[in-house]
Order: structure tokens, then sequence, then C-alpha cells
């Protein structure tokens, strides 16, 4: 077989063949990719600017000042603080969502009907965030927007949802949820289409009532897809930056400045040195973060 | 499971009001788009517009010149499309049934580039593309998502599924590699290709930051980066901003529910199995 697979034709092993069919991937990879990655954690280190891009070589060296402007950086520590809370507020709200949608769509209704809700609850998931930003800026907008004009029918004043510190944060969460959950829910979904049907035939003769199966039947069953939902969410979650750039441009005072988006605001002033040290710090969270979920999965 | 009526009731009802929730923002804006700017503002609201005009997406092609950033997107996303579907096939031919020095290695490259988020990159990838003199080019949005790690993979998975007798086939009856790939492999690759195809164009499509960073003129800017830009300028005339938002969701909208099938398929070939 061996000799049979060797092509001639082109004058070397099948090995070169190989080669030549991934280079364009792996030097894509070499010059967009790894090659910025570590330029970028080379750049945290000096103090290069906007204006040093012809000659990014002539910079200076000034070690972990960066790092350490960072740390006492208002702005920055704002900034990391309001992405913890938009991670671990939305990610448990998304996978909930995502699986309280899949479990309805899974409890035996007809299969049409579940494919219409199926495709109405993945629409938000496939659309340009940037629209989807603007629509909702609209919808949050404190007199023509449609919640505050329902919320007046019953009566209620409604804040203005985006230029208000406690609202502002809470709203973009609620509308990432909103936009995120359909993916989970069609990963879960398939999951739960996988699980036999005799599991819970056993354990309805076992006696077990409906919450007693989802809990010993269902989740258990679901644990590896759950834990890639949280992975795959949470990692982006951490980069969260349009839908704040679009509704609140990170305000009212800085409430809603996410740590992609402080990122961006360095980098559009010109700070490439100092936001490289932002980025580089995002990126060691981002990996760490999904490096502990991953062994605590599967470690319980 | 059986269900009693009631239960299934139940269920349809909390479903509805599901659907409800997740689709009426999509209505409420549309509706909106074509409503004069005084009727959006209007107390009480209409739901359904009493003068019905299209004058918002005339000013948004006229004056905020939306019309150019739509066929840029265009052309972005179908280049993009063309790009990958080759660089992509050919990339995951490879993974899948060429055995090379370094495979595993160079595979675990696929697994990297997933895992590197945009923000972290971004700034290097911006002083190479000002190096090359490709700032506010066409080439230089297009560049970094020629070939993307998701869609090697995706290939990967659904080459290797081939059976090998059919290139060892080809291979005793003299075939070369090329053509082994572009004869053999890729038309067997058809519902592969549609699915990678939809998703590279609804990444392109929507992809914002990268395009925010390159594209420094009207005449360059993306849809998603003119949505921006109008925000920006014009934050409260949301009639303007209502109608740029469908024109940006609206084509995406009209892909998924005619193509939902590949959909569903990219989400279970890239998946999880």
């Amino acid at each position: 077989m061996a000799v049979l697979a060797r092509p001639v034709r082109l004058g070397m092993g099948p090995g070169g063949v190989g080669w030549i069919f991934v280079l364009p991937f792996v030097v894509m990879f070499a010059v967009f990719y790894l090659g910025p990655l570590l330029v970028g954690i080379g750049m945290s280190f000096t103090d290069m600017r906007s204006t040093d891009v012809a000659d990014p070589l002539a910079v200076d060296v000034v070690g972990v000042e960066n790092y350490l402007r960072l740390m006492n950086d208002e702005t920055m520590r704002r900034a990391a603080v309001n992405t913890v809370i938009f991670v671990a507020t939305a990610l448990p709200l998304t996978i909930a969502l995502g699986l309280g949608s899949a479990v309805l769509l899974n409890s035996g209704i007809a299969r049409l009907p579940a494919a219409f809700f199926r495709l109405g609850y993945y629409l938000p998931t496939i659309t340009s965030i940037i629209g989807i930003a603007v629509a909702w800026k609209f919808l949050l907008e404190p007199e023509a927007g449609l919640v505050n004009r329902l919320l007046g029918m019953a009566g209620i004043d409604g804040p203005n949802w985006l230029q208000n510190e406690s609202t502002a944060l809470p709203s973009i969460i609620v509308m990432t949820a909103w936009r995120s959950f359909g993916f989970d829910m069609v990963v879960l979904l398939a999951a739960l289409q996988g699980i036999p049907r005799e599991l819970y035939e056993a354990a309805e003769v076992d006696g077990a009532g409906r919450w007693q199966r989802f809990r010993a039947v269902t989740l258990p069953a679901l644990r590896p897809v759950l834990l890639f939902c949280t992975v795959y969410t949470s990692v982006g979650f951490m980069q969260f930056m349009e839908e704040v750039l679009v509704m609140t441009r990170g305000g009212p005072l800085n409430s809603t400045i996410s740590a992609s988006l402080a990122i961006f605001n360095q980098f559009g002033v010109g700070n490439y040195g100092y936001a490289g040290a932002a980025a580089s710090v995002l990126f060691t969270v981002i990996v760490a973060l999904a490096v502990l979920q991953l062994r605590a999965g599967r470690r319980t | 499971m059986r269900r009693t009526r009631r239960q299934r009731a139940v269920v349809y009802l909390g479903l509805g009001l599901g659907l409800l929730l997740v689709v009426g923002p999509f209505v409420w804006t549309a509706l909106s788009s074509v409503k004069p700017e005084a009727e959006i503002r209007r107390d009480p609201p209409t739901l359904w517009p009493r003068t019905f005009t299209l004058d918002n997406f005339t000013e948004l092609f006229e004056r905020v010149n939306m019309g150019q950033a739509f066929a840029n997107s265009l052309l972005i996303a179908l280049v993009l499309v063309a790009t990958n579907l080759l660089l992509c096939s050919m990339a995951g031919y490879a993974f899948a049934k060429l055995p090379f020095r370094g495979r595993n290695l160079a595979f675990a490259l696929v697994l990297v580039q997933l895992a590197i988020p945009a923000i972290v990159v971004m700034i290097p990838q911006f002083v190479l593309i000002a190096n090359l003199g490709l700032v506010n080019t066409f080439l230089g949005i297009i560049l970094p998502t020629v070939v993307t790690p998701l869609g090697v993979f995706m290939m990967r998975q659904f080459i290797s599924e081939l059976p090998d007798e059919l290139i060892h086939a080809a291979r005793v009856d003299g075939a070369g590699e090329l053509r082994i790939f572009f004869r053999v492999i890729l038309p067997l690759c058809g519902p592969a290709l549609a699915t990678l195809g939809l998703i590279t164009f609804l990444g392109a499509w929507n992809n914002f930051l990268w395009p925010a960073v390159v594209a420094q003129s009207e005449e360059m800017y993306t849809l998603p980066v003119a949505l921006n830009i109008l925000n920006g300028h014009e934050g409260t005339h949301y009639n303007l901003l209502v109608a740029g938002s469908v024109v940006v969701i609206a084509p995406i909208l009209v892909l998924f529910v005619f193509l939902q099938r590949f959909f569903v398929q990219g989400i279970a070939t890239t998946g999880i199995k």
C-alpha cells in the first residue's frame, strides 16, 4: 500500500504534498496570529505608541512599567470589575435560558412546531451584534423605546436604562443573554436527544418524579456538553465590547466599560505598549479561566 | 414521555411567550424602520405603521452612503467565502488523509488559533498591515481571515469520514495529488462546503472589530462599521439607526430562513459529538 500511495508525479513523498496543502494555513497562522501574539507580549514591555508604527524597533524597553500602571489605573480596574460581573451574571443566565428552552423543546412536542421555535430562538445568535445593539438601544430609549412604553401602559415610570449607573450594565447583561442563549440551546438540544429513553423509563419505574428524573438522568448525561457551553460562552463573554461600544460607549461614568473596550480605547489614543499589556493580561486570564473550568468540570 | 393535554398546553405557552420575547425586538425594529421619525416618537405608540414610508432607507443610502458600505460588505464576504472554501478544504484534506511529518503539530496550530482572542492580536496585526501599506484597503481587511481555523477543523472532520479506498484507487489510476483533491475529494464535499460557505459569509458579514480598525475612510466602511459611525454621529435619530439595523440584519435573516439546515449541520459538525 505504501508503495502505491507514493505519488510519483510531483517528485516527492506524500509528506511533502501534505505540507503544500496546509502551507497557506500555516503561513497565515504564523504571520497573522502567532507572530502578532508574540509581538504583542513583547510590545507590552515597551513604550510603543502609534507614532512608532513605521519603525517599531526604535521603541524603548520599559520593563514591567505598563503592568504596574495597569494596576493603578482607575478605568482599567473598573473595566476588570465590570467584566467579572458581566461574565458571572450573563453566563449562568445564558446557560439557564439555553437549557430551559432545550428541555421544553425536547418535552415531546411535535416536530414541526419544535423546529419553528428552534429557528426563532436561534435568530439573535447569528445576526450582527452591532445591528442588535442598535436595535436594543432603541428598545431601551427612555421615551420612544418599547420597554418604557410597555411599562408606561402598566403605570410604571421606567428609568433611562442606558444612562443610569445602576441599570446600564444589567440592561446589557440581559441583552447578551437574550442574544446568546440560542447557541447553547441548539447544542444542548442535540445532547438531550441523544439520551436513551430507557434511562427515563427505568427511573420512572423506580418511582422518580419529574424533578428527580431531571437531576438523576438529564443533568449527568448533559455534563460534558454543559462544560463545553460554559467554556465556550465564557471565553466569548470575557471579550464583550461591541454591545457596550454601541449602547453606552462605556458610560455612564465607566459603569459599563469592559476590558476589551478599555483596550480598544487605549489603542484608539495610540498607547500601543500599554494596550498590549492590558491585552496580555486579558489573554492570560481567559486561558486560565478556560483551563480551570475544564479541570473543575472533569474532576467533579 | 407521555404528557397530559394540560402539560402540553403549558409547554406551548412557555415556548410561545419565549418566542415573543426573542422575535419581538426584531419585529418592532422592522416596523419602526418604515415609520416617519415623528411617528416613532408619537404617544401613544403605533405598532403597525400609520404612515408607511421608505424615506429612512432612502436617506440612509443617499445621504449616509450605506449603499457603498453594503457593496463593500458583500464583496468582502464573497471573497472570503471563496478563499476559505479553497484553503480550508485543502488544509482539511491534508490533515485528514495525507500523512506528513509534523502533521499533529500543524493541526495543533488550528486549535491554538481558535483560542486566540481577536482583541489580543489586533494591535500587532494593525502594525503589520500598516507596514505592508494595507491600511484602508480591501486586502488589509480580508487578509487575516482568508483561511479560518474553524473552517479547517470542519473540513478535516468531514473529509476524514470519506473512505480511503477512493484515494487509493485514484492513485493506482495514476492521478496526481492535486487532481485527486479537485476531482475526487472536493466533489464529495458538497454539504460541508455549503455549511462552510454559509458560516464564512456570516462571520465576514457580521465582523466588526478588524474592519473598524483597518477601514478609515467612508468608501472602505463595511456595514457594521458604517452603522457604528452612524450611531456615533446621529445617536438620537432613531429612524435612521433602526433602518440601518434592518439593513445589516435582514440579509442574514433571509439566508438563515432559507438555508437553516446548513446552519444546524454546521453546529453538528464543528461542535461536539
